[in-house]
């Protein structure tokens, strides 16, 4: 069989509950050795993808395959090369993280010695040594994610699927989970990712695919994406009326919304680092009172209002 | 990085070493949690004494051939003691299924049935400790036995038999519930009876009769039957090979079962 560049492909997958088509035709590619971030809203299809991706789940239509190997004919196969790290964490509640990591490096079969010694690497590398010989259940949200990824990498599978590995993290866990995806990134593991935040997929992912209501409605890099979406936005309060009335006039007529009641103005801004403090230089130069300022990205919101807006509108009607 | 080395066996011998991994796991498991290890010492204890001083004045006198009611006893509570166990398989096997570890194993290039067979073997370890248990109490208090070392060797074979084959359908219970409330109803609307309409704690014929008809057939009844006549020196009749032959048709019908409806229910 010639080996296709891409570690994991999916085409036109369906799958129904009952009635209910959750996925209407989904197809994706994975190059080998790149990050693929599957972004989209809760109940977009994304974990039943996944599921599906990695043995977990049957499907009507369609077909998978991961590093060329069925996932239907061959999920043995599959399941030797595949890491799932799941959204609730899939490790064994009553067994220490060592106990995990060793039963799970034994379950891919690897031999006793190479278990253990991968699992001490493995407890170094994600900081866990200390906990090591206590219960999981223990163990901080965020040790559990850490352990949960951890079991995934214990027989290095070149391919790893992680399904929100940092929903309900908080803001310093996140950020170290995100140093350790980045990581696996850079020793070549091909990594899908699935998330419902844009910053998220941004700042990991080499490809992104949106997909709303079971279908792929946007791919392309992060910033194929945001051009699409807009751009960045500034939003000023000012202290009085005075102040405001004054503003819009220093401004003038480049808001995108104003607000009389809440002293507010908001203005599409194209370059931060520039546009930003030109706005609050030619504020200060007239003796304006600024009393509060907020930039706004782009949100996943604004994504989907912008990629799904018509599709949502016929929704409701 | 150290290199990875992999077991080089063919697949059946795989899954032997995974369902023996699962066996650990599972009786890992019963060390870590101290309900159940109070289950497995102090109930089997306490079942033992409570049965034998509340029915022990009641019933003793009515027995045949002046056996003493603990002597009667012994076989029925240790049989009920491991039908009612067994619920430990199947709320080890719905915890399973409700928690994200479910999807871990089946990720894994690993034998689907290890699981089961993990729950359903630690189950027997754990009946084994509370049954030696009970025996030892059961001598401290008056328990008195002429059995053989052979008719001791026989007892263990029927009470293993029993406790797989139960463990199993109890395995298909903790497949089937939809909750953890659920398999105790579970659990509980089939154990009871069971072990309640048999000559666990009283003689058959003392039932009115058509209790006493299923009493006397009931799977149950047989075992305990089966068992006491090994312990107590007298005729064992047919009841052991009726026994062996419910416990092997158990088996049979139910670990396909419970695989069956355990794979179904993990590929939705």
């Amino acid at each position: 069989m010639p080996q296709s560049k891409y570690a994991i492909e999916a085409k036109g997958l369906r799958k129904s509950y009952g009635k209910n088509e959750v996925l209407k035709g989904i197809s994706l590619k994975v190059e080998r050795g790149t990050m693929l971030a599957l972004l989209g809203p809760n109940g977009a299809g994304k974990t039943t993808t996944v599921r599906i991706l990695s043995t977990l789940l049957g499907f009507d239509k369609g077909s998978v395959t991961v590093e060329n190997y069925d996932v239907v004919k061959d999920a043995d196969s599959v399941r030797g090369v595949i890491g799932l790290t799941g959204q609730s964490a899939a490790v064994d509640e009553l067994l220490t993280g060592r106990e995990n990591l060793e039963m799970m490096g034994r379950l891919y079969h690897l031999t006793k010695a190479s278990a253990k010694e991968r699992a001490q690497e493995l407890l170094e590398d994600f900081d866990l040594v200390d906990a090591a010989n206590r219960p999981a259940k223990t163990y901080s949200g965020g040790m559990r994610r850490r352990l949960d990824l951890a079991v995934s990498l214990i027989a290095t599978p070149p391919v790893i699927f992680l399904d929100e590995p940092t929903t309900g993290l908080d803001p310093r866990s996140r950020i170290a989970m995100w140093t350790i995806i980045e990581n696996l990134k850079k020793n070549g593991t091909t990594i899908l990712l699935t998330t419902q935040y844009l910053e998220e997929a941004d700042q990991l992912a080499d490809r992104i695919v949106v997909i709303d209501g079971g279908k792929v409605i946007a791919e392309g890099t992060a910033k194929d994406l945001k051009s699409k979406v807009g751009k960045d936005r500034l939003e000023l309060t000012f202290e009085g009326a005075k102040d405001y009335k004054k503003a819009l006039e220093v401004v003038d007529g480049k808001t995108l919304d104003q607000s009389s009641e809440d002293l507010a103005i908001t203005m599409t801004i194209n370059d931060i680092n520039k546009d930003v403090s030109k706005v609050l230089a030619d504020l200060a130069s007239a003796k304006i009172r600024v009393s509060s300022m907020a930039v706004h990205k782009p949100t996943l919101d604004d994504v989907f209002l912008s990629l799904t807006g018509k599709v949502k509108k016929k929704e409701e009607q | 990085m150290a290199e990875l080395k992999f077991v080089n066996r063919p697949k059946p011998l795989l899954a032997v070493t995974d369902s023996l991994l699962m066996i650990k796991r599972s009786s890992t498991h019963i060390t870590r949690k101290m309900d159940e290890l109070l289950g497995t010492f102090f109930q089997p204890i306490m079942f033992l004494v409570l049965f034998a001083a509340v029915f022990g004045g009641a019933i003793g006198g009515t027995l045949p051939h002046g056996v003493s009611y603990l002597n009667f006893l012994m076989a029925g509570i240790i049989v009920q003691t491991v039908a009612f166990g067994s619920t430990t398989t199947a709320l080890a096997v719905a915890g399973d299924l409700q928690q994200g570890i479910i999807d871990r194993f089946r990720s894994l290039p690993m034998s689907n049935l290890a699981v089961l067979n993990g729950h359903v073997i630690s189950d027997v370890f754990r009946n084994a400790i509370s049954t030696i248990v009970m025996i030892i109490t059961g001598f401290v208090i008056g328990f008195r036995t002429d059995a053989s070392f052979l008719d001791w060797l026989a007892i263990a074979g029927l009470l293993l038999l029993f406790t797989i084959a139960f463990s199993w359908v109890a395995a298909i219970m903790g497949v089937l519930a939809k909750s953890i409330e659920g398999v105790q109803w579970l659990t509980f609307i089939i154990i009871f009876p069971l072990t309640f309409a048999s000559s666990a704690f009283v003689p058959a014929e003392s039932m009115v009769d058509g209790l006493r008809t299923f009493a006397e057939n009931q799977p149950i009844t047989h075992f305990v039957e089966a068992v006491r006549a090994l312990m107590i020196g007298a005729p064992i009749g047919n009841h052991g090979w009726i026994a062996v032959a419910w416990g092997i048709g158990t088996l049979v019908v139910a670990m396909p079962i419970a695989a069956w409806l355990f794979k179904r229910k993990t590929t939705q």
